[in-house]
C-alpha cells in the first residue's frame, strides 16, 4: 500500500485526474493533427505538387455566368471564391424561406380534414421524400430547358419580363451608378441587360425546396400532434374555430418541438444546394472544382469549401438556437 | 461511485500509434507493380467518341485507348491485359497522383502549369488539336468574332474554359458561361438550346455532333482559338515508366512511317533487310532491354494495336463515324507535325 503522504493531494481527487487525462488526450490529438499535417505537406513536396494559398492572389483565368457583383476573368481566384459563396447564400436563404413557407402549409394540410387536402399532401411528401435529391434536380433542369422557348423567341409577361431557355430575365435597378433601371431587351442570341433568374438557379431552388418541404411538413406535423388533446378540447369548448384554435393555440406551443428538427433540415438545404455542379449553377463547389483542375491545388480548395459550409450553417445553427429559446416553455 | 473508466486516453493513444506506423505513401516503382498486377490501369474518358469510348458491344475503342492497349503489349505481352477507368475532368489528375491509374490517356492537353506543378509528366503528343466553337445553324454565323453576348456551355475545369475567357476579353466581346462538370450535362443542355454556342477542342465536338439526332442542324465553325496538345500523361518522378509511355508512343509513329502495318509485320519481320525496321522489330538489335522489357516490345505493338496511322485511320478517320482529316496530324514527311525521334 503505497504512503499517501507520497502521492500528490492532486492526483487522488477524481477531478485532479480527469483533468490530467484531459490534457493527455489533448496532447495526443496535437500529435495526431500535427503529424498528419506533416505527412501531407512531405508527400506534396515529395510529389512536386505546389501547396499553399498564394494562388488565391493571381488571376482566375476563367468566367462566371451569374454574379451578384462585378467579376472578369482578370480577378483574382479570390474574388471568384467570394463570388460563389455569394451564390450559395443566394439559394440557400432563398431556399429556406420558401421551404418553410411550403413545409408549413403542406403539413398542415395533411392535418386537414378535407379529403382532396390531406391526399395531396401526403401523396406529395411520400414522393418527395423518396427520391433522391440528385434525380429531382435533373429533372427539374430538364424540364425547364426543355419545355421553355429558345431566348431568341421568349416569352414575354408584361413589357419588360421575359421567360425562356436563358431564365427568368426582368428589370432591375442599374447598381453601378445613378438611378437608372436596367431593363432587358431581345438581342440576337437572347435577351441582353436586367437582372436573370438563370435556369439552373431556378431548377436549384425549386429542387431544394420541394425537397425539403417534404421533410418540414412531417415536423410541422409532429410538433402539431404533440400537443396535448387537452388544448385542442379546451379550444373548442371556447368556441374557438379550427383556423383560430391552430393559430392561437397549437403552433405556439408546436414550435417547441418543431424547431430542434427545422435548424436541421435547414442545415441540411444549405449542404444540399452544393449539388448545384451537377446542373451547371455555379456555387462555391462549382468555382472550387474549376479551380483544382487547374491548379491541381486540391487540398487547399477542400479546406475552403468546408470552412465556407461550417461558417454558414454554425451562424445558422446559432440564430435557429437564439429563437428556439425564445419559443421554448418556460418550465414553472 | 467509482470513477468510470477511463476510455479516452487509451483510445487516442492507439490511434496515434496506428498512425505513426503507417508507412508514407509515395510513387513507387509503377513498372513492377504493373507487371505484379498484370495489368496496365489506364484512365479514359467517361465518353470521348475517338478517344475512348465503349462501342455497343462494350468493348473500349479509340485512339487514347489504343494507347494504353500498346503499353500493355509492350510490357505484360498483351494489349487485353488493360484495365479502363472512366474519369471525368474533375477526377483525372487527382486518380493519377494518387495512384489509383498508371497511365491518363485521356485527350488532355500538355501545358506549363500541368507539366509543372501536378506532379505529372506528359509523355508525348498523340493528337494536335486546337479548341473551336459549335453553333446552330439557324443563327446564321460564320465566324467566332460574330459571338458577341452569346451563351457559351463550357466543362468545368478544362483549358477549354480558360481559352474561351482569354478569347473574349482579346476581342472585346462579352458573353455568359454555363459550366457543367459532365460532357454529358453540356451535351444535353446544348442541343436542348440552353445555350447557343459549345465550345471544346475540335475533336470533341466532331463527336458531339455524332451523339445528336439531328447532327446536320449544327455546324462547326473554323475559327480555331487555341493550341490544344493532347497526350499521355505518368506520374512524375517514375522515370522508367514515363520512358516506357514515351517510346511506346514513338514505336507506334516510327512503325508507320517505315510502312509496317498489322497485315505485314510477320512478314517484315521475317523477310526485311532494312537495318531500321529489323533494329525495331528486334531482329538484329535489342532495343527493349533498355526499357526494361524485351525485344519484341515494338514487333507486338504492331501487330496487337498496329501503327499510328491506322490507329487514326480506325478510330477516327475519314471513313470513321466521326470523320476528321487527318490535317496536321500527318507525319512530318507528308506535311504534318508527328515527328518522332528514332528507335535507334
Amino acid at each position: 500500500m503505497p504512503d499517501p503522504a507520497l502521492a500528490p493531494q492532486f492526483l487522488r481527487t477524481r477531478r485532479g485526474r480527469a483533468l490530467i487525462y484531459q490534457a493527455l488526450a489533448l496532447c495526443a490529438l496535437v500529435a495526431a493533427g500535427w503529424f498528419l499535417w506533416h505527412n501531407t505537406a512531405e508527400n506534396l513536396a515529395a510529389r512536386q505538387i505546389r501547396s499553399g494559398f498564394g494562388f488565391l492572389r493571381q488571376p482566375a483565368g476563367f468566367d462566371i455566368g451569374e454574379t451578384l457583383f462585378a467579376y472578369s476573368s482578370r480577378d483574382t481566384y479570390l474574388r471568384a471564391f467570394a463570388i460563389g459563396v455569394a451564390n450559395t447564400l443566394r439559394v440557400a436563404l432563398l431556399g429556406i424561406v420558401l421551404t418553410t413557407v411550403l413545409g408549413m402549409l403542406v403539413g398542415i394540410g395533411r392535418l386537414s380534414r378535407n379529403l382532396l387536402a390531406r391526399g395531396l399532401c401526403t401523396s406529395y411528401v411520400e414522393v418527395m421524400r423518396n427520391i433522391p435529391l440528385i434525380i429531382q434536380l435533373f429533372a427539374w433542369y430538364l424540364v425547364i430547358t426543355e419545355l421553355l422557348p429558345a431566348a431568341t423567341e421568349p416569352l414575354r409577361i408584361g413589357p419588360y419580363v421575359f421567360l425562356s431557355k436563358s431564365g427568368l430575365q426582368f428589370p432591375f435597378p442599374d447598381l453601378s451608378g445613378g438611378w437608372s433601371l436596367a431593363v432587358p431587351e431581345v438581342g440576337a442570341f437572347g435577351i441582353t441587360g436586367g437582372a436573370a433568374a438563370t435556369p439552373e438557379f431556378l431548377s436549384l431552388l425549386i429542387g431544394l425546396t420541394t425537397f425539403t418541404a417534404a421533410y418540414i411538413a412531417e415536423i410541422v406535423r409532429s410538433g402539431v400532434l404533440a400537443v396535448p388533446r387537452g388544448q385542442t378540447e379546451a379550444a373548442g369548448a371556447l368556441g374557438l374555430s379550427r383556423a383560430l384554435t391552430l393559430r392561437l393555440v397549437l403552433l405556439p406551443q408546436a414550435l417547441r418541438v418543431i424547431v430542434p428538427p427545422l435548424t436541421s433540415q435547414y442545415l441540411n438545404l444549405t449542404k444540399n444546394s452544393s449539388l448545384a455542379v451537377a446542373i451547371g449553377y455555379p456555387d462555391v463547389v462549382s468555382i472550387a472544382n474549376t479551380t483544382i483542375n487547374q491548379n491541381g491545388q486540391a487540398l487547399e480548395c477542400v479546406l475552403m469549401i468546408m470552412t465556407v459550409y461550417l461558417a454558414i450553417n454554425l451562424v445558422t445553427a446559432i440564430a435557429m438556437g437564439w429563437y428556439n429559446r425564445r419559443v421554448a416553455l418556460v418550465e414553472r | 461511485m467509482r470513477a468510470s473508466r477511463p476510455i479516452l486516453v487509451p483510445l487516442v493513444a492507439a490511434t496515434t500509434l496506428a498512425l505513426g506506423l503507417a508507412p508514407p505513401v509515395f510513387a513507387g516503382k509503377t513498372l513492377d507493380a504493373v507487371k505484379a498486377r498484370g495489368e496496365v490501369i489506364c484512365g479514359v474518358n467517361t465518353s470521348g467518341p475517338g478517344f475512348s469510348a465503349t462501342d455497343s458491344k462494350g468493348r473500349w475503342q479509340g485512339l487514347d485507348v489504343d494507347m494504353c492497349r500498346a503499353v500493355a503489349a509492350a510490357v505484360l505481352g498483351s494489349g487485353e491485359k488493360v484495365k479502363f477507368v472512366p474519369l471525368n475532368s474533375q477526377q483525372r489528375f487527382a486518380s493519377l497522383q494518387a495512384g489509383e491509374i498508371d497511365i491518363l490517356s485521356r485527350n488532355t492537353t500538355w501545358t506549363l502549369t500541368r507539366d509543372a506543378s501536378l506532379g505529372i509528366v506528359f509523355a508525348g503528343i498523340n493528337y494536335y488539336d486546337g479548341q473551336g466553337f459549335m453553333v446552330p445553324k439557324k443563327l446564321n454565323i460564320d465566324s467566332a468574332k460574330k459571338l458577341n453576348g452569346a451563351t457559351v456551355c463550357v466543362q468545368a475545369g478544362t483549358t477549354s474554359e480558360k481559352n474561351v475567357a482569354d478569347y473574349f476579353l482579346a476581342n472585346n466581346m462579352k458573353y455568359k458561361s454555363v459550366v457543367f462538370d459532365t460532357a454529358e450535362a453540356i451535351q444535353s443542355a446544348f442541343f436542348a438550346g440552353r445555350c447557343q454556342v459549345y465550345t471544346t477542342d475540335m475533336s470533341d465536338l466532331a463527336g458531339a455532333r455524332t451523339q445528336t439526332s439531328k447532327p446536320d442542324d449544327y455546324m462547326i465553325l473554323p475559327d480555331v482559338i487555341s493550341k490544344e496538345p493532347l497526350g499521355p500523361a505518368v506520374r512524375r518522378g517514375d522515370d522508367d515508366w514515363f520512358e516506357i509511355t514515351r517510346w511506346t508512343l514513338n514505336a507506334m509513329l516510327e512503325a508507320e512511317e517505315a510502312g509496317l502495318t498489322q497485315a505485314n509485320v510477320d512478314k517484315m519481320k521475317a523477310e526485311s533487310k532494312d537495318p531500321a525496321i529489323q533494329r525495331l522489330l528486334g531482329v538484329s538489335e535489342d532495343t527493349g532491354k533498355l526499357l526494361g522489357l524485351d525485344k519484341e516490345w515494338a514487333y507486338r505493338i504492331v501487330k496487337q494495336v498496329g501503327n499510328y496511322g491506322e490507329s487514326f485511320e480506325n478510330n477516327m478517320g475519314p471513313k470513321s463515324a466521326l470523320g476528321l482529316p487527318r490535317g496536321v496530324n500527318k507525319l512530318w514527311n507528308r506535311g504534318g507535325l508527328m515527328y518522332s525521334p528514332p528507335v535507334r
